[in-house]
């Protein structure tokens, strides 16, 4: 019995320790940023050697697991307010927060439609279920709320408003036609290699504030340290770019 | 403390919980009296069946759901059809999602129920000449009874423990489908965890009570039993 229980412990030493040694660089990504992520990974990963863990979720989930030491080494949130509140908290690195992103929030239908349709659409009530993402913790939930609250219809439009766990499940939702229409980030349909599915309303920027998508730093290694640098270097910024995000 | 949210989530679980089990007596009744006393050959791929959903990820009856009740699938199809509407994100939804996800729960102490009961009292009445729907409701219901109080118990319970299938077909709508699991997740994701601390609480000690009253009840039934 002690004998196994030895082995035991020395074989999870030993998976540990090679954990360290391997050059993993473990990124909480928010949803909106999944395939942008994608690309931006394995681009890193052909130049470097390193290998890059993605992991997706929404940015309020991310916030509150790192709080209580998740071993993410890179943390990309969809907003400002958490990586700066980790950095004052000193769990991220100090001095290492950037915008590596601007999202625009668009209005999303999976059919062929006009864009100004849409709008029409929303403002008529002629849709059954409109999703977004949860505005609780949510950025584009967030914004999406703002918006709903900036054209008055927030309040009447409650019972039919679904919400998704993040800005990608609000998405699914409309794709499989269980909402008729979604407030969601456009990156979620501006893919380079497929090009927009459906149609789409681009909300004015003036309804709701800038989703500014800010990355940091959570474990000061050199490998995690190069994969910021990366993302702040011209070739990263094009494919940011034509994932439908601007920058600053 | 918890907010006029969280109660219209606990009302709402509530609600859920007791359709579904109602609807799950009515259904799981005959179908755990037809398994104790078949010996069909149906019988053992009708048993995997009913006990899949002990078995598989909520995610894949969330998903199969999804699809199902959506207005390109059978269900939601049929729904509009017949001119009524899509079931996702929907009360109903959430019913029949949750009668499949707690069916074991129901029919399972059920059938050992009337199994336990066996055949010789059911012989003796219908010699003195009581009809099959006598005999199963004045010998086998009444035996049955600790098998129908943790049935009621379990789908009850199990129906409020619900949370994988909910987040995929429930869209979290207040008064409809935001039921107290999702309530409890969307306090964590937000950091709240006074609002978690008194939901989870709450459903831990409700839970608890549930169980105990049921174990308790069973033994004292099993005790006062000839």
């Amino acid at each position: 019995m002690l004998r196994l229980l030895r082995l035991i412990l020395i074989m999870w030493l030993l998976c540990f320790s090679g954990i360290a040694n391997a050059a993993e660089i473990r990124v909480a990504v928010a949803a909106n940023f999944r395939f942008a992520s994608e690309a931006l990974a394995k681009q890193f990963e052909q130049a470097t050697g390193h290998d890059v863990t993605l992991i997706f979720g929404s940015t309020g989930k991310h916030f509150a697991q790192i709080q209580h030491g998740a071993p993410f080494d890179v943390y990309l949130a969809a907003d400002e307010l958490r990586p700066r509140m980790l950095e004052e908290d000193g769990i991220a690195v100090g001095g290492t927060r950037f915008i590596y992103a601007i999202g625009k929030l668009v209005l999303w239908s999976p059919h062929d439609d006009v864009a100004a349709t849409l709008e029409s659409r929303l403002g008529r009530g002629d849709f059954r279920f409109l999703s977004i993402a949860n505005p609780t913790f949510a950025p584009y939930g967030r914004a999406a709320r703002q918006y709903l609250q900036s054209v008055k219809l927030w309040a009447t439009i409650q019972p039919r408003l679904v919400r998704g766990e993040n800005v990608n499940q609000a998405y699914q939702y409309v794709f499989s036609h269980n909402a008729d229409l979604g407030l969601i980030a456009y990156a979620r349909i501006k893919l380079p290699s497929s090009g927009t599915v459906g149609s789409y309303w681009e909300i004015p920027s003036t309804d709701y504030d800038p989703i500014r998508q800010q990355g940091i730093l959570l474990k000061d290694t050199p490998p995690a340290r190069a994969f910021i640098a990366y993302l702040r270097g011209e070739e990263a910024r094009a494919i940011i770019e034509s994932y439908g995000y601007t920058l600053p | 403390m918890l907010s006029e949210a969280d109660f219209i989530a606990l009302w709402t679980t509530l609600k859920l919980a007791t359709v579904a089990t109602l609807i799950l007596l009515c259904i799981g009744t005959p179908l755990a009296w037809w398994l104790a006393q078949t010996r069909s050959r149906l019988k053992a791929p009708c048993e995997a069946i009913i006990a899949l959903p002990l078995v598989l990820p909520p995610t894949v009856l969330g998903f199969y759901l999804l699809i199902a009740l959506g207005p390109a699938g059978p269900v939601g199809g049929l729904m509009q059809r017949l001119g009524g509407e899509p079931l996702a994100f929907t009360f109903t939804g959430l019913v029949i999602g949750s009668v499949f996800y707690s069916l074991p729960f129901v029919v399972q102490p059920l059938q050992t129920a009337f199994a336990s009961i066996g055949t010789r009292s059911l012989e003796v009445a219908a010699t003195l000449g009581a009809s099959p729907f006598d005999r199963f409701f004045t010998i086998a219901v009444p035996l049955a009874r600790p098998g129908f109080l943790t049935a009621t118990v379990l789908g009850f319970a199990h129906t409020i423990g619900e949370f994988g299938v909910v987040l995929m077909i429930g869209g979290n709508i207040p008064g409809a489908t935001r039921v107290l699991s999702i309530a409890i997740y969307d306090h964590v994701e937000a950091v709240d965890y006074a609002s978690a601390h008194w939901l989870a609480g709450g459903l831990l000690i409700l839970s608890f009570s549930l169980l105990l009253g049921v174990y308790s009840l069973n033994r004292h039934i099993a005790v006062i039993r000839p």
